[in-house]
Formats: structure tokens, sequence, C-alpha cells
């Protein structure tokens, strides 16, 4: 990828995220948002990838990514979603959850609603609560649920000083990330390697169904659904395993994909080209997956040589007998058939990759090295 | 010891007196810790109350500034990269790589320089703006300095090449000359520019003769009177002989050339062809290398290296590398002329031109205020293979000893710490005790921060390390009573003591609520469950429930029996064990066959002889009554169900 900007940014970056663009309009993404941890302040920033066709004074910079506004954030920003156009909803290892609004006409950031204890430990002798990281958080206008250490799921509303619903104890280890399945259902991955669903219309703090790996219950970091097909979840584990369920059938993974040499701290479909994935790792590095059937194309791929390589999918549980053409590319278990293309994407191996995300043509990506990376072609 | 190279200088720290209180202090890494004690020599420590304060000095403060830490994160790529070359490359290719990679640091150095300026202008207040501006002229220093080195030592220029590249050198440092140039030709009348003949000193200065010449050239069309002479000089300037990097010529052809051209020079200063205009004849005498001359334009010149170099173009063009620090210290000796002493940036050029690294790298060490600039150097001189034979007294060799200092103040960072981590793996002798010492004091904040420094520690096989990390996890996670939480860890430790003590937890959260907590992950042991006794008799009791829960008696009851058969469950348990046998017995299928019914028994009457004796009276004497009568219903369950086993197996066996 010869057009990726990079620019450093004095903080080590948890989070990116391209603020969506309004349903319906050709716009392609140009505002992202970004988080700090590890630092003694961290921010919540965001940022213009600006007008291409304008030339900056400098000369040679007009690729780059520039600083709208930011926001002091109270602990490490351990997870950051678009909430709307204007909201971001950010989760603090505090386990606080607070959305911030963004106001476009003085380019400044500003708190309008905060819950700060949505995540806490209960020790056994204090009756006093300590504070939890809260791990994950998922938005579906206007829900927000939250996951964290302490093991609680959180339903909250963006208009609700109170939660409206809190599962205690819903997971005896730590939850790592959640997604919604379908409204009212969600999906967490936990530290023991196990992918439950929850269903809100039920009572109690039991998951409706558990999945998991087999044996040596890798703990799973990230998980994203496939924006058509609702079944088909992928998931990435702290071995770097990309992990692909179905989760109408079984309670294992359909298949299972070496992939990064530790942890898989983000994976995402491309959200209007799902046979297109994104996975980023611990060990630097930022993987395009191309499960897209057109071979002929492919084929050219492969003799450009640098870092492409081809990974067959070994399949698990061979009993898929839905109709062919009703698979999802990422599903079918044929191994001569189902080659993913797999291309490396960052230029030279750095410190950990903590986040991508991916809209239309455009990846971001954060980086522990403090550096932010930005590319606008991503098919080209 | 070597002697000190100067006086230590002094910090003060506000707030505290230490002529009036005895102070004292312990070192961290990278840190120091201050505090006022109570000591006091007149024993008069009650009259005013102590200071309050414990105060943390940190040597390497640079590491704290916005913009520096792009540079340490940029060129901590730069330096991965600069490890990884193969040690096979050799020659041309490799050399070509180094000098790749100084690049690239210096590039890096510049960038962070330009935008330090840029901060520095925009600064609000007059005082940090003053400090912006000072570390730009520190950056600018260290790539003076770093460029320096890259033509002397790494790229090793012969003669020839030496004075290009150093010519280079002098005009990327001096650059206001771009500024003058764009204004004299902006305006309507360039050769009537109050700065004009300025400017064609600095550009004759600077070697930039073309440049000059169409600059003469303005001149010329604008007075007729001197046209003549401006083109003499100018024809001078066409005519100077140079080493262009694609000519064949050889050494002794261009030096035959030059000769020719300086005697030509020489005649025409002779017949005062430029007596009529006093600046054409000092760029004359300039261009003859006239030391008196080139002294005049001091000011224009800024600085001795400038001197030096613009001295070599005119008088020693094909300078031996060898004989460079002749003329360098005699360049500082003349261009300062006796006023003032030299500064530490003049002793590390000069050191440079002597080609004593070492020299360099100790002076650098001294005047900058922080060890990226030596460490990254060091390191590379290191690879160029420069550095070899010296050896210091402590430590290891002395790029060790730099990048375990840099190391060591990222370290102390908060969030740099990653970064040093890469730059200890690089040092062979003393990187990975450094590093398994730092790597300890890393605050884990979060589960997510802790399985970095894991990652760390798994990836160089820190096993001890690894055991302890989890191990805190562990104890925060019983703290915050995330018993599923801490179980994990202690699984991930391999730490089969800690796993116990978990296990017994869950145990006694059973006794007290009768019922299991965290089924999702004492359902989901797998082989983990081997790491204790007691974590595999937690596993197993948990299987004893879900095969009553499904129904499946005969396995629960086998089940049981061999958790108590096999020593595997904790003593302080059979009592409840032996009571969950009961409503097995009550079935009204016989479940227990009669040989493990007699096992049973051997196992309650093994119970209650070694029951302690309760000696004193009170409440315990009243729980000793109630396990009693569990005991007798027990037996009498026992008997009963022997019996009906007897038969049945009787009958089966006849039938």
């Amino acid at each position: 990828m010869e057009d990726i900007y990079a620019k450093f940014v004095s903080q080590k970056i948890s989070k990116t995220r391209w603020r969506p663009v309004p349903p319906g309009s050709l716009q392609t993404a140009d505002t992202f948002a970004a988080g700090s941890w590890d630092n003694e302040e961290n921010y919540v920033s965001l940022w213009s990838i600006g007008d291409f066709g304008n030339l900056d004074s400098d000369g040679g910079f007009e690729g780059d990514h520039q600083l709208l506004c930011d926001i002091r954030h109270h602990g490490d920003v351990m997870d950051l979603q678009f909430f709307d156009q204007e909201r971001i909803v950010a989760a603090s290892s505090t386990g606080c959850v607070t959305v911030f609004l963004h106001h476009p006409n003085n380019q400044t950031l500003s708190v309008s609603q905060q819950w700060t204890t949505a995540h806490y430990h209960t020790g056994p002798g204090s009756p006093s609560c300590s504070s939890a990281p809260c791990t994950g958080v998922v938005c579906s206008n206007p829900e927000i649920v939250t996951v964290g250490e302490d093991g609680r799921i959180n339903l909250f509303r963006v208009d609700h000083k109170e939660a409206v619903r809190t599962i205690d104890n819903a997971d005896s280890s730590t939850l790592h990330a959640v997604t919604f399945l379908r409204t009212p259902e969600i999906l967490t991955v936990n530290s023991i390697g196990q992918l439950k669903i929850w269903d809100f219309r039920k009572q109690g703090n039991e998951p409706s169904q558990i999945l998991s790996l087999t044996g040596d219950r890798v703990p799973l970091h990230c998980v994203d659904r496939h924006p058509n097909q609702q079944h088909v979840v992928a998931t990435g584990g702290q071995d770097g395993m990309l992990s692909i369920w179905d989760v109408r059938q079984g309670t294992m993974p359909v298949s299972l994909l070496k992939a990064h040499e530790a942890e898989m701290w983000e994976v995402h479909f491309h959200p209007s080209n799902p046979d297109h994935l994104f996975t980023c790792s611990e060990d630097g590095s930022l993987w395009h997956w191309d499960a897209s059937t057109d071979v002929p194309e492919k084929s050219s791929l492969f003799n450009q040589g640098g870092r492409n390589s081809t990974f067959l999918s070994h399949s698990i549980s061979n009993q898929a007998n839905v109709h062919q053409s009703l698979i999802s590319s990422w599903l079918s278990t044929d191994p001569a058939k189902d080659r993913i293309e797999i291309t490396s994407l960052l230029p030279s191996r750095t410190l950990s990759v903590n986040s991508l995300d991916v809209l239309g043509p455009c990846l971001v990506c954060g980086t522990d090295s403090e550096a932010i990376y930005v590319t606008r072609q991503l098919f080209s | 010891m070597e002697e000190l190279d100067g006086e230590p200088t002094v910090t003060l720290i506000p707030g505290v007196n230490s002529k009036k209180k005895q102070m004292c202090f312990d070192w961290g890494p990278g840190e120091m810790l201050v505090c006022e004690t109570s000591f006091n020599k007149k024993e008069k420590s009650e009259t005013e109350p102590g200071c309050p304060f414990i105060y943390i000095i940190r040597k390497d403060i640079d590491v704290y500034s916005q913009i520096l830490r792009k540079l340490f994160n940029e060129s901590h790529g730069i330096f991965v990269g600069l490890q990884r070359i193969e040690e096979e490359l050799t020659g041309k290719s490799r050399k070509a790589q180094l000098v790749r990679v100084s690049k690239n640091y210096r590039s890096v150095i510049r960038a962070c320089m330009e935008e330090m300026h840029q901060v520095a202008i925009a600064a609000k207040d007059p005082v940090s703006g003053r400090q912006f501006s000072s570390q730009v002229s520190i950056l600018s220093a260290m790539e003076l300095i770093w460029n320096l080195c890259e033509i002397l030592f790494i790229e090793v220029a012969p003669a020839g090449p030496l004075l290009l590249h150093l010519l280079d050198w002098v005009r990327l440092h001096v650059c206001e000359v771009d500024s003058l140039l764009a204004d004299v030709l902006g305006s309507e009348n360039p050769s009537k520019h109050e700065s004009f003949w300025k400017l064609v000193t600095i550009l004759v200065l600077q070697g930039r003769l073309d440049e000059a010449r169409q600059m003469l050239s303005k001149e010329a069309d604008a007075s007729p009177s001197s046209a003549g002479m401006c083109r003499i000089l100018g024809d001078l300037m066409r005519t100077m002989p140079v080493l262009s990097p694609g000519n064949t010529q050889t050494l002794t052809e261009l030096e035959l050339k030059w000769q020719h051209w300086h005697e030509e020079c020489e005649r025409h200063l002779q017949d005062s062809t430029f007596a009529a205009s006093p600046h054409l004849e000092s760029l004359c005498k300039i261009m003859l290398g006239d030391e008196a001359a080139l002294l005049e334009q001091k000011e224009l010149l800024n600085n001795w290296y400038h001197f030096l170099v613009t001295r070599l173009l005119y008088s020693h063009p094909t300078v031996k590398p060898i004989d460079l620090h002749l003329y360098a210290q005699s360049s500082l000796d003349l261009f300062l002329g006796g006023e003032s002493s030299p500064e530490p940036l003049d002793n590390i050029l000069l050191a440079a031109f002597e080609f004593d690294i070492h020299q360099v790298i100790k002076e650098c060490s001294i005047a900058l205020s922080n060890w990226w600039f030596v460490a990254h150097l060091t390191d590379l001189l290191d690879h160029c293979k420069l550095l070899q034979s010296h050896n210091l007294y402590f430590g290891s060799n002395m790029r060790e000893f730099l990048l375990l200092e840099y190391a060591s103040g990222l370290f102390a960072h908060h969030s740099l710490w990653q970064l040093g981590v890469d730059y200890f793996d690089y040092c062979p002798e003393l990187g990975r005790v450094s590093l398994e010492l730092h790597i300890e004091r890393i605050p884990l904040s979060t589960e997510q921060k802790a399985l970095k420094v894991l990652r760390i520690c798994e990836q160089r096989q820190m096993t001890e390390q690894v055991r302890s990390i989890c191990k805190i996890l562990a104890m925060k996670a019983v703290r915050n009573n995330r018993l599923g939480s801490a179980l994990s860890w202690s699984i991930r430790a391999k730490d089969a003591a800690f796993a116990t003590l978990v296990s017994d937890r869950f145990l006694k959260d059973y006794c007290e609520r009768g019922s299991f907590s965290d089924l999702d992950l004492i359902d989901n042991l797998g082989p983990a469950m081997m790491l204790s006794d007691r974590l595999t008799f937690l596993g197993k009791y948990r299987e004893f429930h879900r095969f009553y829960g499904e129904k499946r008696l005969t396995d629960a009851a086998s089940l049981l029996l061999s958790l108590m058969t096999s020593q595997i469950a904790p003593r302080s348990f059979w009592v409840i064990l032996l009571i969950d046998a009961l409503p097995l017995l009550e079935e009204k299928e016989v479940v227990f066959s009669a040989e493990q019914t007699y096992e049973l028994m051997r196992c309650l009457e093994d119970f209650a002889s070694r029951r302690p004796v309760w000696r004193e009276p009170g409440v315990q004497r009243l729980q000793e009554d109630v396990e009693n009568t569990k005991l007798e219903m027990l037996r009498l369950a026992l008997a009963r169900n022997l019996g009906r086993a007897i038969i049945k197996e009787g009958s089966l066996e006849g039938s």
C-alpha cells in the first residue's frame, strides 16, 4: 500500500474510529476519533483527513491528517464508538463511560453524559467498591451496552442517568469485547475463550447460548459480526488466531485461521464489502483478508511477491448442509475452493497495532509507537 | 577511576533548604527520591515542622517533552531496522545501507526541529518560547554533529569528495542565504539591493559559484562600467575546476588544473584587474583562499567551521582526511583570534575532525541533556565496526552502556517504557537482566496493559516475571472477589499453590451458599484441572453435581466414591461428600453396589475415627452432636443399601 500516511502524535493510541457518514450520502469518510492510553493525561481526539485536492502550503503534506479538537479523558481509553454523527462514547479504565458531544461550529468536544461507576468491583472485606476497567462498548441508538473486567454487562440509554439493565456477574472472567447480534441480542467474548449470546428480553443472568474454543481456553479479545449475515461472527484470540463462527449451529468455530503471532486486538468485516476482513495485532501487523471469490484477479496478486501469502482455512466442523449459494464465503469449508488472500498493510513492523477501523475505501489504525496510519485507497 | 571531566552541576530543588536540614535520598532507575529528614545537629527538631514532601528528581527531562517523544518513537523504528541489517552484507552495499540509516536518523531530527521551531514561534509566553528556541538550537547542533560524523566516520569520504561533502554540510546548516537570495531576487533592481554584495559574498564563501555568477551578470547589466570586470571574475568562477561525481578524472589531474586556475586568479589580482571595484577584488581574494580576506568576512561566515571549509575550498580542495585536523585546529584559532574560548560544540566538532570518536561521544554525553543522541550515534558507529577496541572499566562496552542508560530513561517514563524493551533486547550482556528488573516495576493498571507486559516476558522466556505478573493479577482478582478471574490467572501462571487457594475459596463459598458460582469457568477447566489436586477435586466435584442433575446416578456414585478413595478430597470436605451420598443411598433403584457400599463404610469409619475430639463444651459440642446424628443416619442408610445391593446382586447372579 503506497498511500498510507503515518503521523506521530505523542501519545499511544488505543482506539481509532471513523465517524459514520450520514446514511444515503455519497460522502466518504473524512473524520475519525482516536483515544490514547497509558499517558499521565489521556485524550479523546477528533482528526480530519482533510480534502484530497487541497494543497497544503508545506507541500507534500496534503495527505496528512490534522487534529480538529481533543478533550481530556480520565483513565485509559479502553474503547471508543460513535453513537451518531456528533456523539462519541468512550469507555475508561476507571470504569466510567462517557458520551462526548462534538460541536462542529467552534471545533470543541464536551461531556454530554457520564456514568461514573458503570463498572466496579466489590471487595470481600470492604463494602466500598473499587472501580473496574470498562473494556468494551457498543452502541445502537438509543442504547449503549458496556462490558468490563468485573464481568458485568450494562445496558444504558443515552438520555437515562441510570442503567436500564445490569447483569451482575454475567461472566466469571473478564469480558473483553461486545457487539450486537440482532437487537436485543448481544454477543460477548471473554478471557477463557468463550463466546456468549445474551438476550435482554430474558430475565436472570444466564446467557442464552455459550460457544467456546475447545481445550485450551485461549482468551478472545475481539469480536465482529458479518454486516449482512448476522449469524456469521469473527473473533480474534490471544494466540493471534482468527476464528469464524456460525452462531446458528454448533458450539465450536467453523474455521480457525492461523494469523498473527501475538494477541489479535481487533477484527472488522468491511461494512459494505464483507468479503474483506481486517485484523490488527500486538505483534505490530495489520492484515487485510480477502475472501472474495473472483479468482482470476487474485492470481495476478500472487505474482507480486512481497508479503502476500495465501492461507487455507482449516475446517473444523464439516456439517454445513446449507445451500451452497447462501453460504457466506467465510463459512464455506471446501479448502480447495476457499482461498483467502492476505496482505500486510503496514510498510514495516512497529509496536502493537491496537485498533483499526474501515469505512468505504478508508482505513485508520493506531499504534503503541504513537503513530496513526491512514489510507484512502484500500482497494486500489 | 578516571578523573572528572568537569564540575558536576548543582541542581537546586525548590522548597528544600539543604543548609538547614539534612537530606536523604534513594536512587531509582532514572530517578532519585529526595526528602528532608528530621535529623538535626542541634536537637530542636520539634520546634520546626518537617517538610511534608518527597521530591522525585529526574535526570532525563527531555523524555517528558511532547515533541521529542516523536523523535524517540520514530527513531525506535530506525534503530530496530538497523539491528536487523544482515551481517553478511559487506563492502559497498553495507556502507550504502548504513549511510541511509544515518540519513534517516538525521531526517527525524530535522522534522522534530522544524516542529519545535513552529511551536517556538507560536508560543504565547516568552518563557516557554525561549525554552522551545533553546531546544531548537540543541536539535540543530545534534544534527550538525551527526552530519559531520556521517561524512567522516560512516561515509569515509576520500580526498576530493570529502570537500564536496563538507561543503554540503556547511550549506545545509548555514541556511539564511536562501531567504536573502529570494529577497534580493524579488526586489525590483537586484543589483541595487542593499544586501546585494553581502549575498554575492556569501554565495562565494559557500562555493555556490554558479549562482554567484548569475548575480554578477545582473550587476554587469546594471552598471556598464564594471561589466568587463564582472565578466572576468565570472569566467574565473566558471572555470574553477571541481570534482564532479560522474567525472573520471584523477585527483592529480584535478590538482594540476586547479593549480593553473589558482595562478590565473593570482595574476588577475597582481595585475590589479579588479582595482576599480573593492567588492570584486575582495571576492577574488576570497577565491584565492586569502586568510586575511576570509577573516574580514567573519560576520558572514558565522562560525569557524564555515571558515575552515571555505578556506579548504580555495586553498586545499583535495585535502586528505588525515590532514583535516591540522586545518581545523588552525581555523578555530584564527577565527576566535584569542578573543573567546571554544564552546562545547566547537570541541565536539574539533574532536570529530581529529577522528577521535570516543572524545566526540564523551563530549556529547556531557554537553547534551539526553541520552538519545549518544546512544543512537554510538550504536550506528558500532555497526560501522569503529568501536570494537574500546572497552569500559565498568559495565560492558560503551555502546551497550549508553543504550542501557537511554532505555532506563525510557522505562522511567509512564508511557515510553514499551520502546525501551527493544533497546534492552539488543544489549547482549546486561540487557536481559536490566529488562527483568525494569519490567517488574511497570504498574499494571488494567488487564490489557498486563497482557502487553506478559507478552513481552513470554516472548523472552522470562518465566519468573510471567509468574510474578500472573500472581499479582490473581491476587488482585481475589481481593476484588473475582474468583473466576483469579483461577484463570493462576492457571496461566501454572501456579499450583495459588490455584489450590482459589479452589478452597470456591469450595468455601459452596459450603456457605450450597451452590457453585462461576460455572462457566469450572465446567470448562479441561486439562487445566490437573494443575493442583484441589482444583482437580473442585472440577470433579462439580462434575458429580452435573451427573446428579442429569440423573446419571451410577456415574455420580462411582465418581463420588473415587473422590474419597483416591484421597483427592480434602479431609474437611469428607463429611459433605458422605452426606452427598445419602440421597443416592435412598434412591428407589440400588445405585451403590455391595462392594461400593463396603468402601463407603470404610470411608465413613476412617473419617469418624480420625475426627478431632472436641474438648471444650458449647457451640462446638452442639455441632458435634449434629454431625454425630448425621453419621448415624448414614450408617443406617449404608446398612440398608448394603442389604438391598446384596439381594439385588444375588438375584442377578442367580438368574
